[in-house]
Parts: structure tokens; C-alpha cells; sequence
């Protein structure tokens, strides 16, 4: 996330918008992101449908059991159509943003 | 012969041990190039092991005050920065796996499910608006979904 705010004025500049989705709430999602300082936008997906549909649901990993999301990025073009995917096998390891605009190029 | 007493190698490895383990959660996980593959880290743990190594060779030197104690004790602060560094590895390179396979995700060239969902400030946002909302006055070329765990 942090790394993605900072390279937010190049995803501007290409186009891309990025849109970050958790099972957090928007409470707990707002006072974070005034803390951490990310200004894109972030959805909440409380029980985690979407994160279902998706079938990216990592089953009661989160606080208290909940289920959340395991770490992925679709990039997708205006059509809806997924032009890129990134789902990591390892939890610390994810996409850099340069990698991803580097992708970006595809949709030009 | 104070100094002699003090195991200083043994205790600065121990510590090292810790600052190797932790430093990559409070800090070192912020920047992708150390992220990524923690080797910041695992060169902190390897001067760490030379001190353990040099406080060991300190500790069961023949020519301590108290060998049995020095011994022991020396032991024991080996063996726990040993799961030190266990517990790193594990939580990084094991642990860090444990991720459902999601086989079901969209693939590239088929479209992703439409959803509605509430941004931070409560409102109601579609995919179908973040794909059409012009982006410095420019219609968006596309949209970067990021699945995320949560902030804690």
C-alpha cells in the first residue's frame, strides 16, 4: 500500500486507478488511512462476499477468525476484462508498483 | 579481570538476534527491495552468529572464573537466539506460504464479477463508477484491484 501511494502521481498519469479491498470496516479502514496517510480509494467488504466471489477468501485468518482476503492484484481494463493478475505465493512477498505500471502499458 | 567476566560478544549476538528478527516487521517490511527477500536481515543474523559464535568460544574457555556456570549460561543464550532465528525463518519462508491457492480467481481475459461496496467515508462505490470516473480529466485506462488482509 505504501509503495503504491507513493507512486500514485505515475498510476495517475497512466490511467490507472488503484482501488484497495479488505473485509475491514469503513470505521476501521478511515482511521487508519488518516494515520498512514493513503489517499486512493479503499472499500470495505465487511463479509467478505466480494472477496468470495472473488474465490481469494484466506478462511479465519483474520483477527478474531474472520475471514479475509489473501494478498491480490487484478489489473482490469475499462471493460471489465482482467489484463493482468498477481496472486502471490508468499504473503511477504507482493507486486511492485513499477512491475505493475510496467503491465499498465498493455492497456495503452 | 571484570572484563574477562563479561561475556560481551555472547550478549551482543543475543541482541542482535532480536534486532534481526524485529527490525524487519517495524521497518524493513516498508520498502520492497528488503521486503521482498529479507537479506538486510539475514546479513544482521549472520553477524550475529559470529558474535554467538565468539561468545561461545568466550563462555567454555578453560580459564573462566565460574566454567560451570559460564557454561550454562552460555548455552542457553545460544540455543535462544538459535529460535530466534528459527521463528524468523519459519514465520517468513513457511509461514508466509500459508495462502489458499484461489484457483477460482479471475483469469486473465475473463471479466471480473461487478460489485458495490462502502468506501472509507461510508459512501457506496461501483466498480462500473471506478471504471468510468475520469482520472485528471482523462477517462481511466483501468483499474488496479488490490486484495489486501486487512490493516492490523
Amino acid at each position: 500500500m505504501r509503495s503504491i501511494e507513493k507512486s500514485l502521481a505515475r498510476f495517475n498519469q497512466a490511467g490507472i486507478r488503484p482501488v484497495a479491498v479488505s473485509a475491514d470496516t469503513p470505521e476501521e479502514t478511515r482511521d487508519w488511512l488518516k494515520s498512514a496517510g493513503y489517499t486512493f480509494t479503499f472499500l470495505s467488504d465487511r463479509n467478505a462476499d466480494v472477496i468470495r466471489r472473488y474465490d481469494l477468501v484466506h478462511a479465519h485468518a483474520g483477527e478474531g477468525g474472520r475471514d479475509v482476503a489473501r494478498p491480490a492484484e487484478f489489473l482490469v481494463d475499462p471493460s471489465g476484462t482482467v489484463r493482468w493478475i498477481n496472486l502471490t505465493e508468499n504473503y511477504w512477498v507482493r507486486a511492485r508498483p513499477e512491475d505493475i505500471l510496467d503491465k499498465a502499458k498493455l492497456l495503452q | 579481570m571484570n572484563a574477562r567476566r563479561f561475556n560481551w560478544p555472547l550478549w551482543a549476538g543475543f541482541l542482535l538476534t532480536l534486532i534481526a528478527s524485529f527490525s524487519y516487521f517495524a521497518f524493513f517490511v516498508r520498502f520492497p527491495v528488503t521486503r521482498d527477500f529479507p537479506w538486510a536481515n539475514l546479513l544482521l543474523f549472520l553477524l550475529a552468529a559470529v558474535l554467538l559464535l565468539l561468545g561461545i568460544r568466550r563462555g567454555f574457555a578453560r580459564d573462566r572464573a565460574h566454567p560451570t556456570r559460564s557454561k550454562i549460561l552460555t548455552s542457553i543464550v545460544s540455543v535462544f537466539g538459535v529460535a530466534i532465528f528459527a521463528f524468523f525463518v519459519f514465520v517468513i519462508f513457511i509461514g508466509g506460504r500459508w495462502l489458499p491457492p484461489s484457483t477460482g480467481a479471475p483469469h486473465v481475459g475473463q471479466k471480473v464479477p461487478e460489485f458495490t461496496l462502502s468506501d472509507s467515508n461510508g459512501r457506496q462505490v461501483s466498480l462500473n463508477e471506478l471504471m468510468s470516473t475520469p482520472i485528471e480529466g482523462k477517462p481511466p485506462k483501468g483499474v488496479l484491484l488490490v486484495f489486501y488482509r486487512g490493516y492490523w
